[in-house]
């Protein structure tokens, strides 16, 4: 197989998405609505009350909107990730799956298209957001937007690779409003994206601690970092240990000899 | 993948093919071959094992025991890439009813690696075939059950394979779409590919055809249409047919 060709198959994936995101109107407003509600209404309602301290990456006294847009380009990126893994559950219940496990290319190769497609997707989201947020005077230097470009990849790759994981978990569609209940909503609300960790723990040394290891604290940190010009080692290092993992859990979970089919057995 | 194509004895060759799910036994012992330039109809009733058969060989379903050779190459020692010179059309109907036609079959040829003029000469020549050309560019959902199937079919010949499976493609569609369905798999068998088809319609059958009767996981006979029927001492495929599998007995019960 020529380079070519694993480059044509990516391209089939990524314009598939692309397409599919694109014709899905709502998901899109959704994508934007969402975030947009947090930041000019709860933001709004928690400024007063919340006090933040300065904590790197901020050199001064920042506004709560300011504080949050990590987290809420986090949580573009963290649904998005989950409408992938939707999205593969959808596609093996109406069939159209087969055609991409089928190509005669390596299935992890397959399934790493996936995942990239899905982040560059949730890219074009996250910069409309940003773009958004600028219009309620919520800036970043230019080089900030630019260095965060490549973090925003690896994060979307990290949460892109949980939700496809979950995808080979999950046997019924009607079996995602569980992943929304178990996963979504946990990993927003104990990390970093709301608030800081230290804040969380005046109030609990458990749940602060659970908040510093979550995977999406270090992504959010991760985003917060580079739209500063800074970088965050450990939180790079954490979000590309957890792709790693998951994105070999997801070749395993769909792994013929192992996962989806061998649950699924069809009738023959 | 390398190394020559044993093309010309044997397109595809399975060989005592086994599978089970869980403790009941699905398929034991299959065997046979698909020659190039015919078709090779997989006849048997529902549950005989021929989707399961069908996923083995597309990999969708891990191959345990026994192996399948593919234009001369192993599926257990060549993995996806002997995936290559296949064209598959599924039971389950696989298109992406939000995208258009043209954009379904492009979706597949560029997983294929075909260059675009390529692709798109091939998928405007496939639709005329099929008279669909002027469905390109609207949406899967907006088709009809048949034209769905055509649309299929045509995806899966887009990158030209020497060898096309298809699972029961005819299932569910009336009778001018299926004689059209059926005599186009015969043209295309007639200009070299080898085809093996899936079916429990006997009137789909024609009398040159190969045959394999598959049932409760075995083949009960293979061969030519009058070799089969002569073995079975029948005189047309239906009665072959009723003899060598459940669908008889349960008859006769």
């Amino acid at each position: 197989m020529t380079a070519a060709r694993y480059w044509s198959a990516f391209r089939a994936v990524l314009r598939r998405e692309t397409l599919r995101f694109i014709k899905q109107r709502g998901r899109f407003f959704a994508a934007l609505v969402r975030p947009l509600i947090w930041l000019v209404v709860f933001a709004a309602g928690f400024r007063a009350a919340l006090g933040l301290s300065i904590i790197p990456p901020y050199q001064t006294y920042i506004t709560y909107e300011v504080y949050i847009v990590p987290g809420l380009i986090g949580m573009i990126q963290l649904f998005n990730g989950m409408q992938s893994s939707l999205s593969m559950v959808y596609d093996r219940e109406m069939g159209s799956m087969r055609v991409l496990l089928t190509t005669p290319l390596p299935r992890s190769y397959l399934l790493a298209c996936k995942i990239a497609a899905g982040a560059v997707v949730s890219l074009f989201q996250v910069y409309a957001f940003l773009a958004i947020a600028a219009l309620f005077g919520i800036t970043f230097s230019a080089a900030g937007y630019i260095a965060a470009l490549p973090v925003l990849v690896l994060t979307g790759l990290m949460l892109g690779a949980i939700g496809l994981f979950l995808s080979s978990q999950i046997r019924q569609l009607e079996n995602f409003a569980g992943v929304m209940n178990f996963v979504i909503f946990p990993a927003f609300f104990l990390s970093s994206a709301l608030y800081p960790i230290w804040k969380m723990r005046e109030s609990s040394d458990v749940l602060a601690t659970i908040c510093a290891v979550n995977p999406f604290t270090h992504a959010v940190e991760a985003i917060r970092f580079a739209l500063y010009l800074e970088m965050a080692p450990l939180s790079l290092a954490l979000v590309a240990g957890v792709l790693v993992t998951a994105g070999g859990l997801t070749v395993i979970g769909y792994d013929p000899g192992r996962g989806l089919r061998t649950r699924q057995a069809p009738e023959p | 993948m390398s190394g020559p194509a044993d093309m010309t004895d044997a397109a595809l060759r399975l060989a005592n093919i086994s599978h089970d799910y869980g403790r009941r036994r699905a398929l034991d012992g299959v065997g046979f071959s698909v020659p190039p330039g015919r078709v090779t109809v997989l006849l048997g009733p529902n549950g005989a094992g021929k989707t399961t058969l069908f996923g083995l060989i597309s990999r969708l379903l891990p191959l345990r025991q026994g192996d399948i050779t593919i234009a001369g190459h192993s599926l257990k020692a060549a993995g996806a890439a002997a995936l290559e010179p296949l064209g598959i059309v599924f039971q389950q109907p696989t298109l992406d009813l939000d995208l258009t036609v043209r954009q379904n079959l492009t979706y597949f040829a560029d997983l294929r690696g075909l260059s675009r003029p390529v692709a798109n000469e091939r998928i405007v020549g496939g639709l005329q075939r099929f008279g669909l050309a002027e469905r390109a560019n609207d949406a899967v959902r907006e088709l009809n059950g048949g034209h769905r199937r055509r649309v299929e079919i045509v995806r899966a010949t887009l990158h030209e394979p020497a060898i096309l499976i298809l699972d029961e493609p005819t299932v569910g569609l009336d009778i001018p779409t299926r004689q059209a369905i059926v005599a186009d798999l015969h043209a295309r068998a007639a200009s070299g590919t080898a085809v093996l088809w899936a079916t429990h319609l006997i009137d789909e059958v024609w009398a040159d055809d190969r045959l394999v009767v598959l049932d409760r996981g075995g083949v009960k006979a293979q061969g030519d249409v009058a070799g089969v029927l002569e073995s079975s001492g029948a005189d047309s495929v239906a009665e072959a047919f009723a003899r060598l599998t459940m669908a008889g007995e349960s008859e006769a019960a």
